[in-house]
């Protein structure tokens, strides 16, 4: 099962391996990691979203985490309130005589094209949402014919 | 100030008295102003020798091991050291020299991307790369490598940031937002285990390193006589209660004593101690101690947990707990049943060997622990000398058994012996160890010999990888496969260094042999001609239940 947490680190050399190295020697899985600088440039923001089996195995990935000396906090927002985003990026086949169609698939999301690229009949189009909103884009893009895709990692904040 | 300078300023006031290493390219600057200093530097002949003998000290004495070794393959010689001290949580702090700040990233000579490198088996590591931030840094590993869960520092030092100049400003208070060992056990939590205390029929102890590291030997002797409880030890926790005690069960697990996993595994109640619940101590987990309530007492809320379910977990220092158990426990459980079962069980299934034929290992421990009337601090290697010193030596004071339990390094002993000698220069210190291990670090004579670091070493030759050879026997069809091992003449080597050598051949000469050592003022190999297919027992095989012992006897 899938755990969306966040740490506050230590903006310095090497956090990031610190946190992917802890990941790969216990054998966890990350499935994504987003990092980006806080208002504090010394501290950043880490979203992790991790697979554990098991109750246990999340307790320990969360326990683990914060012995590295450069994490300050661990927030596991299985259980709580919170607000997650991705963003996705894809190419698709596309030329004018799409515009409608496309159109009134992308009205359903916070999707639009960004990009067209008439000459080679391609337009790279950006959606954002949930994990199922953008897997639900995804799957009414693929009639177009995806040529490529890009995702950020998933990005979450506490409501509280 | 000189960064170099700085350094050495720093380590005088962290109380550093004595450090080990060698030389190398790229810590001239610290070698030149170590030249006029008053710390004491060893000179190994090999840097995993100078880790582990910065980690022998830090055992013995409690204070902070210091190694340092030069930038690349000074570097990572250290690692097997720096590795051994993470697993048994030693206050460590190695420090590197490495290439100029910019020549980092370019495969220039002698670099290795050591902070990488070391990330895995540190507690905290540190590239300096301003000036500005060495002394905060040198402070800040003393205080993460002494402090909670203990455990090793690396700091790599740049030869540019060790020439450069600035103002030496020492740190008074140290901020470290992310780290905040907790020091009391949580009072709700001290409640609920003192009821499953007084309502324990068949209680154990279960005690392990964290007695030793956070010095609560004579709270946890007080805790089981007060609630009349036996104790069982790991191995890192030997000497943390005393063996000879009547409530001492010594070591449990894998090489453990009979009664003291047939009392794990029939306990309703375990009270773990500073104790992580390895797998050499719990075998089969899906039968360990299945009737037992748990209390886990660790500083690491990672320990909890982690392989076994703990029903009453209280972090935080393991003094400080058992201050706390101690005074709010009223009514004490009645346990006079449970320790006549564990009293039959001690004299059903002794600790035992067959003398008979060529000389026992168990026999030559026995002699040592006799001649020196229990008052040595004795070192081990791994493999089937590390389990028969621990089984056959009765510790009664704690820091007085170091041996590599998590790691289980070959080739510890030897240089750790050295740093055990240099903290208590007065005390009998043994290594006990086998003809393989020794032969890892086997250099160190040298070391011996140039500093007067008069170490006795007990070699138990039995012309094999003792250990591997006895799995292959018990679980390989006895096909022996490459632990077959010859060695050099240990007499003859060690005159050759100007240490004494002794050879052993028959029980009548074990004695007097260990009486000479004792009386001979010089660093002392014993060569020990033991019995070659000697096993050791009991033994619970890989995977098993820890009451589902081997026994050799029965």
């Amino acid at each position: 099962m899938k755990h969306t947490i966040s740490v506050l680190v230590e903006n310095k050399p090497g956090v990031l391996a610190r946190v992917a190295g802890l990941f790969s020697a216990r054998g966890y899985n990350i499935a994504s990691l987003a990092v980006s600088e806080t208002l504090d440039p010394d501290i950043s923001y880490m979203t992790i979203v991790v697979e554990a089996e098991d109750e246990k195995i999340l307790e320990q990935i969360k326990k683990q985490l914060n012995k590295l000396i450069d994490i300050l906090t661990v927030t596991d927002f299985t259980k709580k309130e919170h607000v997650d985003r991705e963003l996705v990026l894809v190419k698709i086949n596309y030329s004018a005589k799409d515009k409608a169609r496309l159109e009134g698939l992308l009205d359903k999301y916070v999707a639009k094209i960004v990009k067209h690229n008439a000459e080679k009949n391609i337009a790279i189009v950006e959606g954002l949402g949930k994990q199922d909103e953008i897997k639900q884009l995804l799957e009414g893009l693929k009639p177009f014919g995806i040529k490529e895709l890009v995702k950020t990692g998933r990005i979450a904040m506490g409501v509280d | 100030m000189t960064g170099a300078q700085i350094l050495i300023e720093c380590l005088k006031r962290e109380g550093v008295e004595v450090m080990f290493g060698y030389p190398g390219g790229q810590v001239l600057p610290i070698f030149d102003k170590l030249y006029d200093s008053d710390i004491k530097f060893i000179l190994t002949r090999h840097e995993q020798a100078a880790a582990h003998a910065a980690d022998g000290y830090a055992r013995a004495t409690g204070k902070t091991g210091v190694c340092l070794a030069t930038s690349g393959p000074g570097a990572t010689n250290l690692t097997t050291g720096i590795a051994t001290a993470y697993m048994d949580s030693i206050p460590l702090v190695a420090i590197t020299g490495q290439v100029k700040t910019f020549l980092i990233g370019n495969d220039a000579f002698q670099e290795a991307d050591v902070t990488g490198i070391t990330r895995p088996i540190t507690k905290h590591n540190y590239l300096v790369k301003d000036i500005k931030d060495l002394a905060r840094t040198v402070r800040e590993a003393f205080h993460i490598a002494s402090t909670g869960r203990p455990g090793p520092v690396l700091i790599d030092i740049p030869s540019d940031i060790q020439m450069q100049d600035t103002e030496f400003i020492w740190p008074e208070v140290i901020e470290l937002k992310g780290y905040k060992p907790t020091a009391f056990g949580h009072p709700g939590q001290i409640k609920k285990a003192v009821k499953l205390i007084t309502d324990a029929k068949k209680p154990i102890i279960y005690a392990g390193g964290g007695v030793i590291t956070s010095g609560a030997s004579r709270e946890l002797r007080e805790l089981a006589e007060k609630i009349q409880t036996p104790v069982t030890m790991t191995l890192m926790g030997l000497g943390g209660f005393p063996g000879r005690h009547p409530f001492s069960l010594g070591m449990l697990g894998m090489h453990g004593t009979a009664y003291a996993n047939h009392a794990v595994m029939e306990a309703d109640l375990i009270i773990a101690v500073g104790a992580r619940f390895d797998d050499r101590v719990t075998g089969r987990l899906d039968a360990f101690a299945k009737h037992a309530k748990i209390i886990h007492i660790d500083i690491d809320p990672s320990s909890i947990s982690k392989n076994v379910k703990v029903d009453i977990p209280i972090v935080g220092d393991a003094k400080n707990i058992l201050g706390q158990l101690l005074e709010e426990i009223n009514k004490v459980p009645d346990t006079a049943d449970w320790l006549k079962i564990v009293d039959s069980w001690k004299k059903k299934y002794p600790l035992a060997y067959k003398d008979k034929g060529k000389i026992k290992p168990q026999y030559v421990i026995e002699q040592i622990y006799e001649a020196t009337q229990g008052d040595a601090i004795i070192t081990t290697e791994v493999g089937q000398n590390q389990m028969w010193a621990a089984q056959w030596y009765k510790y009664s004071l704690p820091r007085t058994f170091i041996s590599s339990g998590g790691l289980g390094t070959m080739g510890f002993g030897f240089p750790a012996a050295m740093g055990v000698k240099l903290g208590y220069p007065e005390r009998i210190v043994f290594d006990i160890a086998g003809d393989g291990s020794i032969q890892m670090n086997i250099q160190e004579l040298a070391t011996c010999i140039c500093n007067k670091i008069n170490v006795k070493v007990a070699i138990l030759n039995n012309g094999y990888l003792g250990m591997v050879r006895q799995w292959q026997e018990l679980f390989y069809k006895r096909r022996y496969s490459q632990v077959c091992i010859t060695s050099p003449d240990f007499v003859k080597l060690a005159e050759s260094y100007g240490a004494t050598g002794i050879l052993i051949t028959r029980k009548e000469e074990v004695r007097p042999a260990i009486d000479k050592a004792l009386a001979t003022d010089n660093v002392v190999f014993m060569d020990f001609r033991i019995e070659p297919e000697e096993n050791v027992f009991p033994m619970v095989p890989a995977g098993e239940a820890i009451n589902r012992m081997i026994e050799g006897l029965a």
